[in-house]
């Protein structure tokens, strides 16, 4: 009788902690970011949109308010170093034709987009510049060398609005993605939608599900400590609801990507972001 | 030593006795919301449905049902409703087709199949033709669930 008291007192101290997003306000280097807005009018599910920032715990939080704290912060230097560095059979670094990195400032909010009837991320940019002018070999789309140039990249638009085009020849490509967004995968049957729209806010197990937005990419993660992509981040989604992922740098994971970023339109590029 | 042999013959015919009356997957017969008989012609055991229910795994109901009878859990989900007296509100053979094939009860649920080897796209290899629980798994999840009562 005792034992059952206590443990309905330990279960209901448990579940009070069913909070939404929180009213924090993200502060980095004296600037306000936009981690909630009015929802896109293509979005008829929600009125407000909300950065994975306003998910995560205070400490986690805390990490990404002071660039010395960030430690995503270690990567974008390693990505400033591959700038600098030649490499490929031109004899060519990306300092050899971009004067200065901050000249990228504006692009992370605009990605993906089409180019010549294709839809292009910016790892295809990356390469696009390694393979075709500099004569070097492609960076793997998730791997250190490529996470550490996004970020760098990113960065560049920080602060700035998410504004991804998804009319004109953009339209088909964020169909398609709007599609995969909502089509159930996996053993355990489940679209991005039935966590990330329908139950935002929520814990599941152990984790505040977020709506799973995009701005912050690529985000450092404290479960492993490097930087992530946006397409790895879609693969761990659905190999944890044990369906077969697309490939990394594929036409449904950049439809994909083109979608999730239009759900995120007025958010602010948080790049490179924390989460655990 | 002969006793011996008989004993094992005796459990050898017991467990094939067993497996012949297993419902395969597609042989469910789910009818307004209620499968009636065992999928395995065999009660559940509740202390192994107790650890399916946590086991992140296998069941890992606990992803998303708060069930104070597993308050040594450190994380309940919150994404389906609370578990507890989950007995006074439904019987044996709702929770066996809730279960079983929860989308065939609550239209349109997160929540996913435990029984079903079929119907479900692009599965990770490993996983494909499978369903996520056993039939004796989801029997002994009922038994299980059947000692949730609070009235
Ligand atoms: C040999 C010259 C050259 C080198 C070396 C080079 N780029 Fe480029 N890059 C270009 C040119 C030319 C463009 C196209 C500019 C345009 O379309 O306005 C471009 C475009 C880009 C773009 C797209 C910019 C936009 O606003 O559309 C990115 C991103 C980029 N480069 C990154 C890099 C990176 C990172 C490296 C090194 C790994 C690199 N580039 C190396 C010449 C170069
Ligand atoms: C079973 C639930 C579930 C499903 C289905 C799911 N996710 Fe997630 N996702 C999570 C959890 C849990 C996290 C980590 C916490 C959070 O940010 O929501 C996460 C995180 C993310 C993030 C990172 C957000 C950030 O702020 O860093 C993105 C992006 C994402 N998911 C996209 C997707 C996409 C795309 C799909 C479909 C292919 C998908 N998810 C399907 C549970 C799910
Ligand atoms: C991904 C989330 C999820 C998982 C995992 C899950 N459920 Fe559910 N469950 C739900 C939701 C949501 C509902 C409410 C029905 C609906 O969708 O409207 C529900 C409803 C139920 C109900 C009816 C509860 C009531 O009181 O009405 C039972 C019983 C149940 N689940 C048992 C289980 C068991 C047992 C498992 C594991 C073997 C499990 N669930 C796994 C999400 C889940």
């Amino acid at each position: 009788m005792n034992l059952k008291l206590w443990i309905s007192l330990a279960v209901g101290s448990l579940s009070t902690a069913a909070i939404a997003q929180d009213s924090n306000e993200l502060v980095i280097d004296g600037e306000t970011l936009v981690t909630e807005t009015a929802a896109p009018a293509h979005l008829e599910d929600f009125d407000t949109i909300y950065s994975g920032w306003r998910f995560r715990s205070r400490e986690t939080q805390a990490l990404e308010t002071d660039d010395f704290d960030n430690p995503a912060f270690v990567f974008v230097d390693q990505g400033l170093d591959l700038w600098e560095e030649v490499d490929g059979s031109a004899g060519k670094a990306c300092a050899s034709c971009h004067e200065d990195v901050e000249d990228f400032a504006g692009l992370r909010t605009q990605l993906p987009r089409v180019q010549d009837g294709e839809l292009v991320a910016m790892e295809d940019l990356v390469n696009g510049c390694r393979t075709e002018r500099m004569g070097a070999e492609p960076w793997k789309w998730s791997g250190g060398n490529m996470t550490a140039m996004t970020a760098l990249i990113g960065l560049q638009s920080r602060g700035m609005p998410v504004g991804v085009k998804i009319d004109g020849e953009a339209a088909p490509f964020w169909e398609k993605g709007k599609e995969l967004y909502y089509t159930r995968v996996g053993q355990l049957d489940m679209a991005c939608s039935n966590c990330h729209e329908n139950n935002y806010g929520v814990m599941i197990r152990a984790d505040h599900l977020s709506q799973g937005q995009i701005n912050g990419f690529p985000t450092y993660r404290l479960k492993n400590a490097k930087l992530n992509s946006i397409h790895a981040r879609f693969k761990g989604c659905m190999k944890n609801i044990r369906a077969e992922p697309f490939k990394e740098g594929g036409d449904e994971f950049k439809a994909l990507e083109l979608y999730l970023a239009s759900r995120g339109q007025g958010l602010s590029v948080e790049t490179p972001s924390v989460r655990n | 030593m002969k006793r011996a042999i008989g004993l094992a013959a005796i459990a050898a015919m017991t467990v094939s006795a067993a497996l012949a009356e297993t419902v395969a997957p597609t042989n469910v017969t789910l009818a307004d919301g209620v499968i009636e008989a065992s999928l395995t012609g065999q009660p559940g055991d509740p202390v192994e449905g107790r650890k399916v229910f946590a086991n992140r795994k296998q069941g890992n109901c606990l992803a998303c049902h708060v069930n104070s009878d597993l308050s040594e859990e450190i994380f309940h989900g919150e994404v389906g409703p609370p578990i507890d007296g989950v007995a006074d509100r439904w019987s044996a053979g709702e929770l066996r087709a809730i279960v079983t094939n929860s989308k065939m009860v609550f239209e349109g649920t997160i929540m996913p199949a435990f029984y079903i080897d079929s119907g479900y796209e692009r599965p990770l290899e490993d996983f494909a033709g499978k369903s996520i629980l056993s039939a004796q798994q989801v029997e002994d999840v009922v038994a299980y669930l059947m000692t949730l009562k609070e009235e």
